[in-house]
């Protein structure tokens, strides 16, 4: 599940029910910040009209669900009674004739397995690619932000809830298929496609060919995952994508049992399989206070991180806020963040970030060798960006990541 | 909720009297014995299941008149009323408006059967709840359709429609495992609650009968498939807008589903022509859960338990956390008639 609606302010107002998500996708703010983000000089009233195709949502409304259904890709049917065994994600639910597995968004009907969400798009925006956040991965630039319904893991922090923990059906959306996607992406000016906001892993089919579409638009495409994925299905759809953002929920397998209702393990098979792929991958680490913000959690994290990764993997502290089921907690003292970064620090990270606190100096970005400042970021933008030719330009350093489109 | 019967401190006594009398010397002790047999046989749940070998005569419909008379059969076996005047009387009042909760998820079939819940309308109707006081829902429209289910949302007509044309509520209902989304026909629409199921096996929770069906009153019943349903199940049940209305189950077990549930599949289902009602979902579980087991058996199939897919969550609504009923065979009274 995506942490980066933790700023408020860039949530769909679609998602909340009360009008069409591709049809207005920025409020004035968040518009205001991604135009100034891009230097472009994109106004509302282009947006509304140029999305003006799309429905708009008026309440409890049927939608052509036959529209939006394409078998699945990623299962087994099984021998007896229609069964069939999903094979997306390592909870592989054995799904009944007429049920849905776990994710809500994929449906047996009759033996056969279908996405109830291709194309069926519930949440739209224009982001500036560091609100994914993606830090080394194009900076200064939009990402044409996209979500379904779904999710195929259950945090009680979700920021997202509303569009990740409902059905398909119970949430207003609209129908864009993978060209249509890749060609308002190319004319707004973003170079990437991100999935992200609910869980791409559960609309990977629409991914695949939306990744496709954009590709050969031109638009490369970025992911935004909780990573808890079967391995096939990880190299088979995230093969496919020029950026991945893994959210690790934490570094013990307790908390992935009681909090996200999954487990640890695969999410790290995945951040290894990622790295033999070539991925370009950062990791977010939200820290959420007494579940998971230990020195020897923190410690073991950064350990395993230098060890299967490598210690150019940047890693962001994000900052918590009580959401859905965990209210009872506070917002992540500042401290404790900082704390997060010392360590991950003096294990050996080179790029140890901290997130969702604006203003903070750890947002920005330093040589590891030189302990210049590089790109020096505002919010969600990156108002100065020094890097050249991937490297430092005080002492050569090279500095890893993708830094031009 | 419950249907375990109180009893007054006067009748209490009387019945140790009475139990003295008969036990005449054998004591103090023996006399505290009996009213503890006397207690424990007064505590027992009742549930009722109502069979009717010609429901369908000699075709494969079934006979609204004889599901009428089977209704009445069951309800008033549980209520010990003479009439079915008496017997709804003592349910609904006037000016109540009341939810029934149908399944529809089996399609034509294997969903809860129409001559039966227009016998529950009927019923109420007479009881002096107003037509359009009372909605037969579930959780879409289309699929309510697919099974036979006219869809009405106006006038002096009995309601009838699914979630999707009013949605859930914003806010989130939450105890323990569970925090969903409850319907607003349930919140808003209802005051009553019946619950009309379908006694059917389940792939993943073991059986679906009372209990689970509440899985249609909320948006996200997927993610309380894990484990077999526990304590997914018990803890939605515990949810105040649940327990507090509902007042009956009426289990529709005229087709009833002992392998491959909860679709329907025309080799594994049987006509069982029956009706079970009670006010204690626990129990009416417990039973259902033992007819499918004979049903198993007697096809040569193995038991739910042997399979890795027993309905713990029977059980786990019966606890000391829960106590939503009883799944204790000696506190319960299955009435046949």
């Amino acid at each position: 599940m995506s942490r980066e609606l933790d700023v408020r302010e860039g949530q769909s107002p679609a998602v909340r029910g009360d009008r069409s998500p591709l049809s207005c996708p920025l409020d004035r703010r968040s518009f205001l910040q991604c135009a100034l983000a891009s230097g472009a000089a994109l106004g509302a009233c282009e947006f509304a009209q140029l999305l003006a195709p799309i429905s708009a949502w008026a309440g409890p409304q049927k939608q052509d669900d036959s529209r939006f259904t394409v078998e699945a890709k990623f299962y087994q049917k099984l021998p007896n009674n229609k069964k069939i065994k999903c094979k997306l994600c390592p909870r592989e639910c054995t799904v009944g004739d007429r049920e849905r597995g776990y994710c809500g968004v994929r449906e047996n009907r009759g033996g056969t397995y279908y996405t109830l969400v291709h194309s069926r798009v519930c949440a739209a925006h224009i982001d500036p690619i560091e609100k994914k956040p993606l830090f080394h991965y194009l900076p200064g630039t939009l990402a044409f932000s996209l979500a379904t319904a779904g999710c195929n893991v259950n945090c009680k922090f979700c920021q997202n809830w509303d569009i990740s923990q409902v059905r398909p059906e119970q949430v207003p959306a609209d129908y864009a298929p993978p060209k249509l996607v890749a060609e308002l992406a190319k004319q707004h000016d973003c170079p990437t496609i991100a999935y992200t906001y609910s869980e791409p892993v559960v609309f990977s089919e629409y991914l695949m060919d939306a990744a496709n579409a954009g590709h050969e638009a031109g638009i490369r495409s970025v992911v935004v995952s909780n990573g808890y994925m079967q391995e096939e299905a990880l190299k088979t759809a995230y093969g496919k994508m020029d950026a991945v953002k893994i959210d690790l929920k934490a570094f013990s397998e307790s908390y992935y049992k009681d909090v996200v209702v999954a487990e640890l393990k695969p999410v790290l098979d995945s951040l290894v399989t990622l790295r033999k792929m070539n991925k370009w991958t950062e990791i977010v680490y939200l820290v959420v206070p007494t579940l998971n913000d230990g020195d020897a959690e923190f410690r073991g994290l950064a350990r395993w991180i230098k060890t299967n990764l490598g210690v150019d993997v940047p890693i962001h502290f994000t900052q918590f806020h009580p959401e859905y089921l965990l209210k009872n907690l506070p917002i992540t003292p500042v401290p404790t963040l900082e704390r997060a970064k010392a360590i991950a620090d003096a294990e050996g990270l080179h790029y140890v970030y901290i997130g969702n606190v604006p203003g903070h100096p750890a947002q920005n970005t330093y040589c590891p060798k030189c302990r210049r400042m590089l790109v020096e970021r505002v919010g969600f933008t990156a108002s100065r960006m020094l890097i050249r030719k991937g490297s430092c330009p005080f002492c050569g350093q090279p500095i890893p990541g993708a830094w031009h489109a | 909720m419950s249907a375990m019967r109180s009893t007054n401190r006067r009748d209490f006594l009387k019945k140790c009297l009475t139990g003295a009398a008969v036990l005449g010397a054998n004591g103090r002790m023996g006399l505290l014995a009996a009213a503890e047999q006397q207690e424990a046989a007064l505590a027992k749940s009742r549930v009722v299941i109502a069979r009717d070998a010609m429901l369908r005569g000699a075709g494969t419909t079934v006979d609204s008149r004889r599901m009428l008379s089977l209704l009445d059969r069951a309800t008033q076996a549980l209520f010990d009323r003479d009439n079915p005047t008496e017997t709804w009387n003592k349910l609904v009042r006037p000016g109540e408006t009341v939810g029934l909760k149908v399944n529809a998820l089996g399609g034509r079939g294997l969903s809860s059967n129409l001559q039966l819940v227009e016998a529950i309308c009927e019923r109420l109707q007479e009881a002096g709840i107003k037509a359009s006081d009372i909605v037969v829902w579930d959780r879409d429209s289309d699929e309510m359709e697919h099974t036979g289910f006219h869809v009405s949302t106006g006038g002096n007509r009995v309601q009838c429609f699914g979630t999707d044309r009013v949605d859930y509520e914003q806010e989130l209902a939450t105890h323990r495992s569970v925090g969903s989304r409850l319907s607003k026909i349930l919140t808003q629409r209802c005051n009553v609650l019946i619950n009309v199921p379908v006694l059917k096996d389940h792939d993943s929770a073991g059986v679906t009968i009372a209990l689970k069906n509440m899985y249609g009153v909320i948006h996200n019943p997927n993610k309380y498939h894990p484990n077999g349903c526990n304590p997914y199940i018990a803890d939605l049940n515990m949810l105040p807008e649940i327990r507090t209305k509902m007042r009956l189950t009426i289990c529709d077990a005229t087709t009833a589903c002992f392998e491959g549930g909860p679709g329907y599949k025309p080799e594994y289902s049987w006509k069982n022509n029956a009706l079970m009602v009670s006010q204690d979902p626990v129990a009416l579980d417990y039973t259902g859960w033992q007819i499918i087991e004979r049903k198993r058996a007697e096809k040569g199939l193995n038991t739910l338990e042997g399979e890795k897919r027993a309905p713990h969550y029977i059980a786990t609504a019966a606890d000391a956390q829960h106590r939503l009923g009883t799944n204790d065979p000696r506190r319960i009274a299955v009435v046949e008639v």
